[in-house]
């Protein structure tokens, strides 16, 4: 250091410095014209994404959420819902419905990522809403479980069940479960409130409190979570419990009670 | 069974008189009592052998309930408490449980079959009968009784001496009080305790997720959020205690769809802030479906629709849910306007 100050004053200096300032503007320059250019790209992608969204659209939805998403009798306006309702929805094959109902079930999704991300993309161009959550929102990883379990049972246990088995509501409508449902499809049931559900934005429920309750899930209620009580029978509390005791452990004595007593200790059978 | 099934010889008709000459008066009471049938032996009352054997196997039994006792101390000590195995029909099952439940099952049972099996293999079995006697005492042991005690209470001069009498009587009469006294367990009264929660005036509504006071721009249509008063801390001694009367769910109704006037006077641009306590026993309910606006009570299905006052539109509840007035306060808070206007949660005697 003290020898490049003790040369500030060389008649070549200057050379030096402009050509180092030269070679950052340069490097600087390829660090980012090709994300411009990129950026370009993205921006065409998503106008045809839109458009072809649209066409899906017209095709699947219009015929209960009117022709430019506003909504009629038939289903509600999809204007302002967001990227991350379409996401969920037709992701988890709630949309298309198949039938009015109650409630609109869990099926095989119809489209494709691809099909979804271009409809999400035509439905996030009518409003601002929720986009779809980076896999760095919903991903279970580095959280923290205890405190995911102390905001579930605020939050969701009420209609999801202590461990997200799911429940009854009124008038047909249910609590699905939970069960090794998608981490981004928690997210985003969360942050859009899907059908009747509350949503849980990230005003009231920040982004770090719906990780913690996705990781909470992931460690209790999903194929490879461990009950160290065994037999779960549906983790439905003491109904499914006390039955199971009362026909299967009451039973199985009764039925010993009944064999000791039908064998004679008799020597002559009669 | 028809008819047909029965030969012709056996009918009523084709027996004719030989029915009557054929019935023999039976010698003696045909009531008589025929007493026990005689006595069958057990293959181990007349076989040495065969009741070695049953010993044996009784033996054994209990022998096999001491391993398993040894085992359950054995599992105790030895099997970490987070450890999983998995175990065919059952599944995943932590592998202390599974061996604590079996081996103290097996100890038990053994126990029980063991002594069944003694019981009915070597125990003797022969029918003892014993004779009913009847009950009341003979008229000379009847007639001493009585004497004795009369004599008794003539010698204790329990009628002469009326001070003693009387004081036993005070005495005898008194002592329940100390029970009646230890009722006083109960108390003291709950006061006001019934009527008054955590909210008071110029509380601001603090998130129960994040722990920070709530903004109106926070809560959206259609979003359920929980709140408790401003001051109390999850750590506090007293904590469940206020919080089981204060809960609060928040939820944001477009203002037209508000039918109660007084609901849409006491919320703050659509922001309604209901007590998150069951009117009909206090079960905590929050199953709120946001596109019927309607609070479902998981414990009697008591139904409340937070549009309309939070009246009871289903179930036993039989009182309105109560709402918190609230107000945007001038740093752009949420703050309750005072306590709940009435009681929170199930009725009492004096609740009015």
């Amino acid at each position: 250091m003290k020898k490049l100050s003790a040369r500030r004053r060389h008649p070549l200096a200057a050379v030096v410095v402009l050509l180092f300032a030269l070679a950052v503007t340069g490097g600087l320059y390829a660090a980012f014209a090709p994300a411009d250019t990129a950026k370009a790209d993205d921006t065409a992608a998503q106008s045809l994404a839109i458009e072809e969204g649209k066409k899906l659209y017209s095709v699947g939805c219009a015929s209960c959420h009117g022709t430019g998403g506003q909504g009629t009798t038939d289903g509600p306006s999809l204007v302002g819902v967001g990227a991350s309702a379409v996401d969920f929805q037709v992701g988890t094959g709630r949309m298309p419905l198949q039938q009015q109902g109650a409630q609109a079930p869990k099926k095989k999704a119809i489209y494709d990522q691809a099909e979804i991300d271009q409809l999400a993309a035509y439905i996030a161009s009518l409003g601002a809403g929720p986009s779809v959550p980076s896999k760095d929102q919903y991903s279970p990883d580095g959280a923290d479980i205890a405190k995911g379990g102390e905001l579930f049972r605020t939050n969701c246990a009420q209609c999801h069940n202590f461990t997200g088995k799911g429940g009854a509501l009124s008038n047909g409508k249910f609590a699905p479960s939970l069960e090794d449902v998608n981490p981004k499809h928690i997210y985003e049931a969360m942050q859009t409130g899907p059908q009747n559900m509350p949503s849980f934005p990230d005003t009231t429920m920040s982004e770090k409190n719906k990780k913690d309750i996705i990781a909470y899930l992931d460690t209790v209620n999903s194929s490879k979570s461990q009950s160290p009580g065994g037999l779960e029978l549906g983790g439905l509390g003491p109904v499914s419990e006390g039955l199971f005791a009362w026909i299967f452990g009451l039973g199985a004595l009764i039925v010993v009670a009944i064999w000791v007593a039908a064998r004679t200790a008799k020597a002559k059978k009669s | 069974m028809s008819s047909q099934d029965i030969p012709e010889e056996h009918l009523p008709s084709a027996q004719g008189d030989t029915h009557t000459s054929a019935v023999t008066k039976p010698a003696g009471d045909p009531f008589a009592d025929p007493g026990l049938p005689p006595h069958e032996h057990r293959v181990q009352d007349i076989d040495e052998r065969a009741a070695k054997r049953s010993e044996r196997a009784v033996a054994f039994l209990f022998l096999l309930s001491m391993v398993a006792t040894v085992g359950f101390i054995a599992s105790y000590v030895s099997i970490p408490v987070d450890k999983n195995i998995y175990v065919f029909p059952i599944g995943h099952i932590s592998a202390l449980n599974f061996s604590l439940g079996l081996t103290l099952g097996v100890a038990l049972f053994c126990i029980g079959a063991g002594a069944v099996h003694w019981a009915r293999t070597l125990m003797s079995d022969v029918e003892v009968a014993d004779e009913r006697h009847a009950i009341a005492a003979e008229p000379e042991v009847k007639a001493k009784v009585l004497a004795d005690f009369a004599a008794g209470a003539e010698e204790s001069a329990f009628g002469r001496r009326k001070l003693i009498r009387n004081t036993m009587f005070g005495a005898l009469a008194l002592v329940p009080l100390s029970g009646v006294v230890l009722l006083r367990d109960l108390g003291p009264l709950p006061g006001t305790k019934l009527r008054k929660t955590a909210w008071s005036e110029g509380k601001m509504l603090i998130n129960q997720n994040t722990n920070q006071p709530l903004r109106p721009e926070d809560i959206q249509v259609g979003s359920l959020t929980f709140a408790m008063p401003e001051g109390l801390k999850e750590e506090d001694h007293d904590f469940q205690k206020e919080i089981a009367k204060a809960a609060l769910m928040i939820v944001r109704l477009r203002p037209e769809n508000i039918k109660d006037k007084k609901e849409l006077d006491w919320s703050a641009d659509g922001i309604v802030a209901f007590s998150k306590i069951c009117t009909h026993v206090g079960c905590p309910i929050s199953l709120y479906e946001q596109q019927t606006h309607h609070v479902l009570c998981p414990c009697h299905q008591s139904t409340f629709d937070l549009s309309d006052g939070g009246r009871v539109i289903f179930g036993p509840a039989g009182h309105a849910l109560p709402q918190l007035r609230i107000k945007v306060n001038d740093k752009g808070y949420l703050e309750a306007m005072g306590d709940f206007a009435e009681p929170v949660g199930p009725a009492f005697w004096e609740r009015g």
